[in-house]
């Protein structure tokens, strides 16, 4: 996203993009109640796609600008391969994002079962409150392994302290990821555009995310 | 639907932290209040510290804290063989740092309170320190240590930030009810959160009414106060 708002204000030199961070469920109420927001984007497509049946956001404003890909990560000092961790029998706590009302834990918990591993960790997930949540209970080694975003894995902040499996995509329910314009005018129709335009999409690929047509 | 293992599982961290915190806050009450020692004002800033402390930050630096890669994580591993963060034992770790000026404080008060002629004539008499603390402070104190403990109580029921933190929400052994209600806000099951929410603020309200309906008439009978 930092990388998003440093190109799309090269681009629009005179609009100034600030983001606030936070849970689609908890932005989804915020806004809802009526929050100040000029756009709002989320790991679900569900949660724009239903303020706009509540009569919130633009007409036809609603897009996806990408799929999320969840992978198991391990830190970098564990002994544990990603690709097999989840079997391994001496792990002991498994962190995902909350299935409840997270997308990527739905995902991660969709699939785990399709895989055949729900049985085995069932009982040794730990659930983040988000993704983010997740990856820091496996980074600070309170839990073994986790299923966290492929986004999150590539961050910079992540890059080097781990090692990733991707999880097969047709493992688990596609993570639409979906924008929704709240106020519409020229300089919110310009960052929709942004996002959806090449520029746009080169840095949401780089960062671990699929384009909508390509899969 | 009503979380009836989520506000078991409060009432019963709540209720182990409050006997501990009152088993360690009550001898460093003692210390705070009658000590002579001049760097005690260290001792009451670090006791004060959760107060300030976001929860969430304070959280973060318990799971740093008792993670298997810390002393006190690889200590307590090596002892029992298990692992503090996402356990009953690591929250109820935790919810005793987060809620220890909530003990500590009044009952420090209470204590600094007592007249010392009483403790010195008790002294004077040849009675123990300990036993002059069980027969002469703890009885006028009393009020003070009840207020310690049922804040104690409350704070540790409606504890979230720590909790989030630290606990992983594991249901029945870390899903405590104040997480409960914020995940089934999250999903925006308002109806559910709302129920669960009123259950709490009447389960509440009623324990504080009555402690301190109690207390009045308590204390107005008390023959020394």
């Amino acid at each position: 996203m930092e990388e998003v708002s440093l190109e799309f204000h090269r681009a629009h030199p005179d609009v100034e993009l600030r983001a606030s961070y936070g849970s689609s469920g908890n932005f989804y109420s915020q806004i809802h109640n009526g929050a100040p927001f000029d756009a709002f984007l989320s790991a679900d497509v569900e949660y724009p796609r239903r303020l706009l049946r509540e009569g919130i956001g633009a007409a036809d404003s609603l897009f996806v600008y990408g799929v999320g890909r969840i992978v198991v990560w391990v830190p970098a000092a564990s002994t544990l391969d990603p690709a097999a961790a989840l079997r391994d029998g001496g792990i002991r706590h498994v962190a995902i994002a909350n299935p409840q009302h997270a997308p990527y834990g739905r995902a991660a918990e969709a699939a785990l079962r399709s895989l055949g591993l729900y049985g085995g960790v069932e009982r040794k997930l730990v659930l983040g409150e988000d993704v983010a949540q997740a990856f820091a209970f496996v980074e600070s080694g309170a839990a073994d392994v986790g299923i966290v975003a492929l986004s999150l894995a590539l961050a910079p902040a992540a890059r080097g302290k781990g090692r990733y499996w991707e999880i097969p995509l047709d493992a688990y329910p596609r993570i639409e990821q979906g924008g929704l314009l709240l106020k519409e005018s020229a300089d919110t129709r310009a960052f929709r555009a942004f996002l959806v335009s090449a520029a746009g999409r080169g840095i949401l690929e780089r960062y671990g995310f699929y384009m909508p047509e390509n899969r | 639907m009503m979380d009836w293992q989520a506000i078991w599982l409060s009432v019963r961290l709540a209720a182990c932290t409050t006997l501990i915190l009152l088993a360690v806050g009550m001898p460093l009450a003692y210390w705070l209040a009658f000590s002579p020692r001049r760097w005690k004002f260290l001792v009451e800033a670090v006791v004060a510290l959760p107060l300030v402390l976001p929860p969430t930050v304070l959280g973060f630096y318990i799971l740093l804290a008792i993670g298997p890669r810390s002393p006190v994580g690889a200590l307590y591993a090596r002892l029992t063989g298990g692992m503090l963060p996402f356990s009953f034992q690591g929250l109820l770790l935790a919810s005793v740092l987060y809620s220890l000026p909530f003990t500590v404080q009044p009952i420090a008060s209470a204590f600094a309170a007592v007249d010392g002629k009483l403790l010195e004539a008790s002294w004077c008499l040849g009675i123990s320190r300990l036993a002059t603390f069980r027969r002469v402070v703890a009885p006028l104190a009393l009020p003070g240590i009840a207020t310690g403990a049922i804040l104690s109580f409350a704070h540790t029921m409606g504890e979230f930030g720590v909790v989030l933190m630290v606990g992983g929400n594991i249901a029945g052994v870390t899903r405590t009810v104040s997480i409960s209600i914020y995940d089934q806000a999250q999903a925006l099951d308002y109806a559910a959160a709302a129920q669960t929410s009123m259950f709490l603020l009447a389960v509440s309200f009623t324990v504080l009414a009555l402690t301190y309906a109690l207390q009045r008439r308590f204390w107005s009978l008390w023959p020394m106060s």
